[in-house]
């Protein structure tokens, strides 16, 4: 049994990113509904919009290449390769090895740098303009949030995931300005990074503001249903991988598979804390200008380096 | 005489010497001259290979002195690890370029005779080869010459062009200012090896065995570090690259900038690692700054590109900061003593230059297919290029894929050794330096983040989109083209996803040079995982990233296709306006004009909107007849420092131009004075 625990583990986690990460979108937008006096659909509504994207026929725009094809298959695949890779049940993942917190980064890059390549692939100026915003934006937040990793890394001397979330979980109770600073720096990166407000709004169309839906514009049928997905599936990872730094208390420990039920109920608790947390933050906040982007990521910045800096004068 | 790895060394570099002599024979037939001579230099740069890996793997170092030179002074070679590392380098792309070569030059057949290229193609190739194996410091500095001249003339080829001819000028000029501060350097060193009575000083034996004073060290490690960096187009010596490499024909511009800045690299490595050995650490920090500069400098620069070949060389300056990066953080380590950080850091940086050489060049050959195909470089006037040229699309996608560091290519492993690097900075005991390298590395952080923004614009701009040009017959490369791109790839793949097997071949380099290795703690869990130092701090495993990805992808693909849904073929959405035409597609300006936006201090930015009102509504700007929109990306530092010295040196020399009287009278008095200064003087 304990051989195939770390598997089991793994494959429970597996299915776990693939079908709560609709549910928990679903509970970020009910609470966001509820906070703004409207009815909403309720918590099944993205897996009713995907199923019914799964089954609808697919159109291509004329000139529409290879790109713009592959890019919703490589985008879920690598999405999903970080959800095996992040822990959120267990440390203890046969695969958390397979690639340390700055190859968790360039995963995510990877689905943007396609997403960009598809949004210029049509040839509409939509999609050049969601590429280029996107691109700048993330040229800013990737070093943000490489020194937010680095801070947290500093704490367990090593940069892989499961290691840093051991330390910080299963080691002594120690109170880190550090952490905390890295937790505010972590916190604004993941509003640019999954595309919420005040960086990007997901609930618009056709705004000459929108940065993400741009590049996904010309998206119909199963691709956009994989790249809606993979947006879910991105959302939940970057909760959870805020959870697992920085409140991992409850993540099961290697080879202790009897507190897995525990880990699972505990998840929840921090997800429905963590979904109206989200909520707050949208709700009383407006867009920002693009241009202000900058001056957002670059506090994202700040934050970290102060964290780093209190590490090396206060720890 | 048996074969040894420095026999197959030397008769690669004497057949790339003796090909030259192949031009009168066929002067006739070009096209079979082509043939011939690109074959040899491939079977040449296979041996050199053979060399290269044999000498690292067998960690062996062979020496000879050849008869041959000024009397006593005979020349040095030697063969050791770190010269056949460079070897396998230089032969790889060589190796590629060369069968690249054999298809790309007939293009120049209809237009120009080729013997030049062919000449000086392989007078370049057997200087580089020179240079790596050089062991005294006349003969480095002969081969180094020989490599700057060759590559100049290569650099003028199509010298009917103003823009070759300036290019090639501002090129020799820099490159000569580096070979007299290289010079300089060895001249420090030389005499204090031997004193000034003895030339036996020249050789790089005789200046490994001296120890150095500190003082007089820095000077020869200064001159050093100015000459290797004007080679290597390190800020702010970079301005000749972004004029030289352009201009350049392809094949040759993929071997400047994989290969020929590499030499810059290998001679700081040497001078530094292996001549002066000891050193204090801010000589690692100054290596560093240079390199961080280069690194964020040069890639912003290639952001504001539109002309794909200038934007590939800024690439370069971004991609040898990297480089740098990596050798200054060794520098540094080295000298607190800590030799296994230190190799973590030497192997980060000659990873790096091995995989430059790979995708850079891949680039650089992929941009001379399309501009073979288009007859265009500025790439606002591509677009499209996807569908009349896939095979080129998908190899030139690789090399961006590579240079941007995404897994599991290769540029990404280099670029995660460097920050693995950089986090294990808190174990130096100085808490400066502690604090201020994590910073360093986010620079680097926005360096790749940067780099993948420029190539997202490069690809997405030439590529995809709709083509912008004006004439429509634009061709696929021909297929050696395409075999020596696909080499390259297939190296960018095989480098990003077997990166343990090659670094526990080159590891006996960073072992010799600062007596610590990665094999204790890479090679212990197989060459599934890259851990350096300890499973437990970090590691990485492109294998299974690579087989991941592949499995997801697949078996989403196969589910989602057992159903039947079908796939329509629409016109674009046109938002409800009629007629989009190409024209109003992104282009490479309006992409990076957030970044122009956000960073624009650094540039030097001219815009300009003439409208042109129309005739019949005079003072009414409602409706113009046209819309001219100028913009003007110039780099600061021609006003900062080339310019001003370029005056300097004209105010000298018109001054002393003076002298220059044109009567017989003057000239006596000149002679006069001067044997009088000499008489009272000695």
């Amino acid at each position: 049994m304990n051989v195939f625990s770390p598997l089991f583990v793994m494959c429970l986690q597996f299915i776990a990113v693939l079908f709560a990460a609709p549910a928990f979108a679903g509970w970020v937008r009910m609470v966001k509904c509820w906070f703004q006096g409207r009815k909403s659909a309720g918590l099944f509504q993205p897996y009713r919009d995907i199923f019914k994207l799964l089954n609808k026929d697919v159109v291509l725009a004329e000139n529409a290449s290879w790109i713009f094809r592959f890019t919703p298959f490589l985008v879920f695949g690598t999405t999903v390769l970080a959800g095996v890779i992040i822990p959120i049940l267990s440390i203890d993942l046969p695969l958390s090895a397979t690639a340390d917190a700055i190859a968790l980064v360039a995963l995510f890059t990877i689905a943007r740098f396609f997403t960009a390549l598809a949004g210029l692939d049509i040839g509409t100026a939509f999609g050049g303009m969601g590429s280029s915003r996107e691109k700048t934006v993330a040229s800013m937040s990737e070093p943000a949030m490489l020194m937010a990793i680095f801070t947290v890394s500093l704490v367990s001397q090593s940069t892989s995931i499961s290691h840093m979330v051991n330390v910080i979980a299963h080691g002594e109770f120690v109170l880190r300005p550090s952490l905390a600073f890295a937790l505010l720096a972590f916190i604004l990166i993941a509003l640019a990074e999954t595309g919420r407000i005040p960086v990007d709004n997901p609930a618009t169309h056709l705004e000459l503001t929108m940065i993400h839906e741009a590049m996904i514009l010309e998206y119909s049928g199963r691709h956009l249903a994989l790249i809606e997905w993979a947006g879910m599936m991105k959302l939940f990872l970057f909760t959870t991988l805020g959870i697992a730094l920085f409140f991992p208390w409850g993540i099961a420990a290697a080879g202790d598979i009897t507190f897995l039920p525990v880990a699972i109920l505990l998840l929840l608790i921090k997800l429905f804390f963590a979904g109206i947390g989200l909520v707050l933050i949208e709700i009383g906040l407006a867009k920002m200008r693009l241009f202000r982007i900058q001056e957002f990521l670059g506090s994202a910045f700040l934050f970290a380096t102060l964290g780093l800096l209190s590490y090396f004068m206060l720890e | 005489m048996s074969i040894s790895p420095f026999i197959l060394a030397a008769s690669a570099i004497l057949i790339f010497l003796s090909i030259p002599l192949l031009v009168p024979l066929f002067l006739r037939h070009q096209r079979l001259l082509i043939n011939i001579s690109s074959l040899i230099a491939a079977i040449a740069s296979l041996l050199a290979i053979t060399a290269g890996v044999w000498t690292v793997w067998k960690g062996s170092t062979e020496s000879y002195i050849m008869p041959l030179g000024l009397p006593d002074l005979p020349f040095h070679l030697r063969l050791d690890p770190l010269s056949g590392f460079f070897f396998t380098v230089i032969g790889l792309l060589g190796f590629s370029v060369s069968i690249y070569s054999i298809g790309y030059v007939k293009g120049f057949l209809s237009r120009r005779p080729v013997n030049r290229l062919i000449i000086f193609y392989n007078l370049f190739m057997a200087g580089m080869f020179m240079v790596i194996i050089a062991d005294d410091a006349f003969f480095f500095l002969i081969s180094w010459e020989i490599m700057a001249a060759a590559s100049y003339f290569l650099v003028m080829f199509e010298d009917e062009k103003a823009e070759n001819r300036k290019g090639a000028f501002i090129y020799i000029l820099v490159a000569h200012v580096g070979a007299i501060a290289i010079l300089l350097s060895f001249g420090v060193m030389a005499s204090l090896a031997t004193g000034f009575e003895n030339f036996g000083g020249y050789t790089f034996d005789a200046m490994r065995q001296t120890e150095f004073p500190i003082k007089w060290a820095t000077v020869a490690f200064l001159l050093a570090f100015l000459g290797f960096s004007a080679k290597a187009g390190v800020f702010p010596l970079h301005a000749w690259l972004p004029e030289a490499h352009p201009v350049a024909p392809s094949n040759v511009s993929a071997l400047m900038s994989g290969v020929m800045l590499k030499t810059a690299i290998y001679g700081i490595v040497r001078v530094t690692f292996d001549i002066i050995k000891d050193f204090p650490w801010w000589w690692g920090v100054i290596v560093l700054i240079f390199g961080l500069l280069s690194a964020v400098m040069g890639v912003l620069y290639a952001l504001m590109q539109h002309d794909l070949k200038r934007l590939l060389a800024y690439h370069s300056v971004e991609n040898i900061g990297i480089i740098l990066i990596g050798i200054g953080l060794a520098m540094t380590f080295t000298s607190f003593h800590l030799p296994v950080l230190a190799a973590l850091a030497i192997t980060a940086g000659l990873y790096h230059t091995l995989n430059h050489a790979m995708f850079k060049g891949l680039l650089f050959m992929g941009a001379g297919a399309v501009l073979h195909a288009t007859r265009v470089r500025n790439m606002e006037e591509m677009g499209g290029l996807i569908h009349k040229m896939p095979w080129t699309a998908a190899l030139f996608l690789i090399g961006c894929i590579s240079i941007s560091a995404l897994p599991p290519f290769n540029g990404f492993v280099s670029e995660w050794l460097t920050f693995q690097a950089f986090l294990l900075s808190p174990s130096l005991p100085s808490p400066i330096l502690k604090l201020i390298f994590p910073l360093a590395a986010a620079l680097l952080a926005l360096t790749a983040a940067l780099a993948a923004t420029c190539f997202v614009k490069a690809f997405g701009i030439t590529f995809l989109g709709q083509w912008r040009g004006h004439h429509t017959h634009v061709h696929e490369a021909s297929p050696s083209m395409r075999v020596g791109m696909i080499l390259t790839a297939v190296s960018c793949l095989f480098l990003g996803v077997f990166p343990t097997m090659v670094i526990s071949w080159m590891d006996i380099i960073p072992e010799k040079l600062v007596g610590g290795s990665l094999t204790t703690t890479a090679g212990q869990f197989g060459w599934l995982w890259l851990t350096p130092i300890s499973h437990s701090r970090a590691s990485y495993s492109a294998p299974l990233v690579f087989l991941i990805i592949l499995a997801v992808v697949l078996l989403i693909y196969i589910f989602l296709h057992t159903r039947k849904t079908a796939i329509h073929r629409g016109p674009l959405w046109d938002c409800g306006f009629e007629k989009i035409d190409t024209r109003m597609q992104y282009t490479g300006t309006s992409f990076a004009m957030p970044i122009r936006r956000i960073l624009g201090f650094i540039f030097l930015i001219k815009e300009t909107v003439r409208i042109e009102a129309s005739t019949g509504t005079p003072g009414h700007n409602t409706f113009p007849r046209s819309i001219h929109y100028r913009l003007r990306v110039r780099d600061r530092m021609w006003g900062w420092i080339y310019n001003p010295v370029a005056d300097a040196s004209f105010w000298i020399a018109r001054k002393t131009g003076k002298l220059q009287q044109g009567r017989i009278q003057a000239y006596l008095v000149y002679s006069f004075v001067t044997i009088i200064i000499l008489l009272v003087l000695l």
